[in-house]
């Protein structure tokens, strides 16, 4: 594959209303096509917005805000590009409920990941190709759940179908992979893998890596950039090391003393 | 834990305000008052007739239990095309259903085509389809087909209905992990809802085709072929004991066809 010079991600100047309420308030961010980010932020900072805004399935205030990913338009001016599903293809989503689509089997699911590229009769009939059909199965034996190829998705526990969601984003072949929250749901053995998994994404194939996170020291032990958004503004860009306690405690207000329990930040 | 709950007063228990008291009284009185106002209308002071009439229900009951199956090959093969009516009816209604639910739902269609198609279903659910057949019955002539015809409209509308809120109840997650892959809408539509609605949607169909059997008999009476255009015949020419055979058929079918569409959406689910 070859990887693009273009920035995997660029935001300018982008908000977001929700009601009465800012969700994102005049963002701008540029993420490198290799990097691997941690956004956090106290719930309702907008890290999610901001990483739903950047697939355009979440459309943005008209005005001057611009979303580029892989140096092509995704949306701007609240309108959703005409060709959003090419950069859709490009990035791999993973979300925190997983979104697998609970009746079909697992490797279907995986094999969903190959919409984007398939014509379109041959997606819609799901008569995948042969040599797709091995990738997914690759795929699945990579994040280590091919046992449950077979198996309904909604059966399969939360760590199974988290790693099931990170094979289709495989099998799309795309260049980065934007994770909504992922290891919110899942318990710290599987929360730990999920994390593992990206981070090998990140430096075994080169993908860029823009990740939600509510845990702090996950950000700090699993990525060496992190964002932090406060009321829909950028309260912090740089790199995990300069989180210091002030910093936190200026994100999260004091009670982030209590929070963390596992370990001092600094 | 505050002194505030130990020190003041406890609280009467609820009580109806007037204002509520008022209106369940105008609505039970209005209902009783609807009742009486509508007694002479349907003649229930004629209740007595159903023992002294000029048929009496004990001379109506003697031929009942005493069922004359002789033409039971005849029942049974319009038994048979009355189901073969429901089968079809509901087939085709099918056709009508899917793509209207999709343009019904809201979270699927835009607003200006939810609307129009919305009303579209009211009128074919809300014209009995015993008119719908006769209608038929001018179009395309006597016989099964305008029976088929009218059940499909008719079940189109109903299952278009059923099926757009099931469409709209859907869990809108799977479908945006399809949508983020760079999928077309058709493909969304084909893996992320489609297989959230299917165990849902097979049942209300196979239920459809339960009250379809029975919808079909009674289309017989306008002459849309089948077991009840037999029925009757049977009753106008006052063969009650022909009409009791028919009717144990037609109940013992009906019957047949609940349990196995029960026993098939129980897998289902």
């Amino acid at each position: 594959m070859t990887a693009s010079s273009a920035p995997l991600a660029s935001v300018r100047d982008i908000s977001k209303t929700f009601g009465a309420r800012k969700a994102l308030n005049g963002v701008s961010v540029e993420v490198g096509p290799r990097e691997m980010v941690a956004l956090i932020g106290p719930s309702g900072s907008g890290k999610s917005t901001l990483l739903r805004s950047i697939t355009g399935l979440q459309t943005i205030d008209a005005g001057p805000g611009v979303i580029e990913v892989f140096g092509r338009t995704v949306q701007k001016n609240g309108r959703i590009a005409g060709d959003v599903r090419r950069s859709r293809a490009k990035l791999g989503m993973i979300f925190q409920q997983f979104n697998l689509v609970g009746r079909l089997s697992l490797f279907s699911n995986v094999m969903l990941g190959a919409l984007g590229r398939l014509p379109f009769s041959t997606g819609l009939l799901g008569a995948w190709p042969m040599a797709d059909k091995q990738r997914a199965m690759a795929a699945l034996h990579r994040v280590g759940v091919s046992d449950y190829a077979a198996q309904r998705a909604n059966t399969l526990s939360g760590g199974q179908q988290q790693r099931g969601a990170i094979a289709r984003a495989i099998v799309q072949g795309a260049q980065a992979i934007l994770a909504d929250e992922p290891v919110a749901s899942l318990d710290p053995v599987s929360a730990r893998k999920v994390m593992e998994q990206l981070v090998e994404l990140n430096q075994r194939d080169g993908l860029g890596v823009i990740v939600t996170l509510h845990q702090v020291d996950y950000a700090i032990r699993y990525c060496q950039r992190v964002i932090a958004l406060k009321a829909g503004r950028i309260a912090y860009d740089g790199p995990s090391s300069g989180l210091d306690r002030p910093t936190l405690i200026e994100i999260y207000g004091p009670e982030i003393e209590d929070a963390f329990w596992e370990g001092d930040p600094t | 834990m505050t002194d505030t709950t130990v020190e003041s007063p406890i609280p009467a228990p609820p009580s109806a305000s007037f204002a509520s008291r008022m209106v369940d009284l105008l609505l039970w009185g209005g209902i009783a008052l609807a009742l009486g106002l509508s007694f002479q209308a349907v003649d229930i002071d004629n209740l007595p007739r159903l023992f002294s009439g000029s048929t009496s229900a004990g001379e109506l009951a003697g031929a009942l239990l005493s069922p004359d199956f002789s033409r039971w090959q005849l029942f049974l093969e319009k038994m048979l095309q009355t189901v073969q009516i429901a089968l079809w009816g509901t087939f085709l209604a099918l056709f009508l259903a899917i793509p209207l639910s999709f343009m019904a739902a809201r979270n699927v269609s835009p607003p200006w085509l939810v609307w129009p198609v919305r009303r579209v279903m009211d009128l074919m659910r809300s014209v009995p389809d015993l008119v719908i057949g006769l209608i038929f019955v001018i179009i395309v002539g006597l016989g099964p087909l305008p029976g088929v015809l009218a059940l499909a409209l008719n079940t189109g509308g109903v299952l278009a209905k059923l099926f757009s809120e099931a469409v709209e109840s859907i869990d809108k997650g799977p479908v945006e992990g399809v949508r983020a892959t760079g999928a077309q809408p058709l493909h969304e539509i084909r893996w992320g809802i489609l297989p959230q609605v299917a165990p849902l949607w097979t049942s209300f169909a196979l239920y459809r085709f339960e009250s379809n059997a029975r919808a079909a008999t009674v289309l017989g009476l306008i002459g849309a072929g089948g077991i009840g255009q037999t029925l009757f015949e049977a009753f106008t020419s006052f063969n009650f004991r022909e009409v009791s055979a028919i009717a144990i058929i037609v109940v013992i079918t009906v019957t047949l066809i609940d349990m196995l569409s029960q026993v098939m959406r129980k897998r289902l689910l």
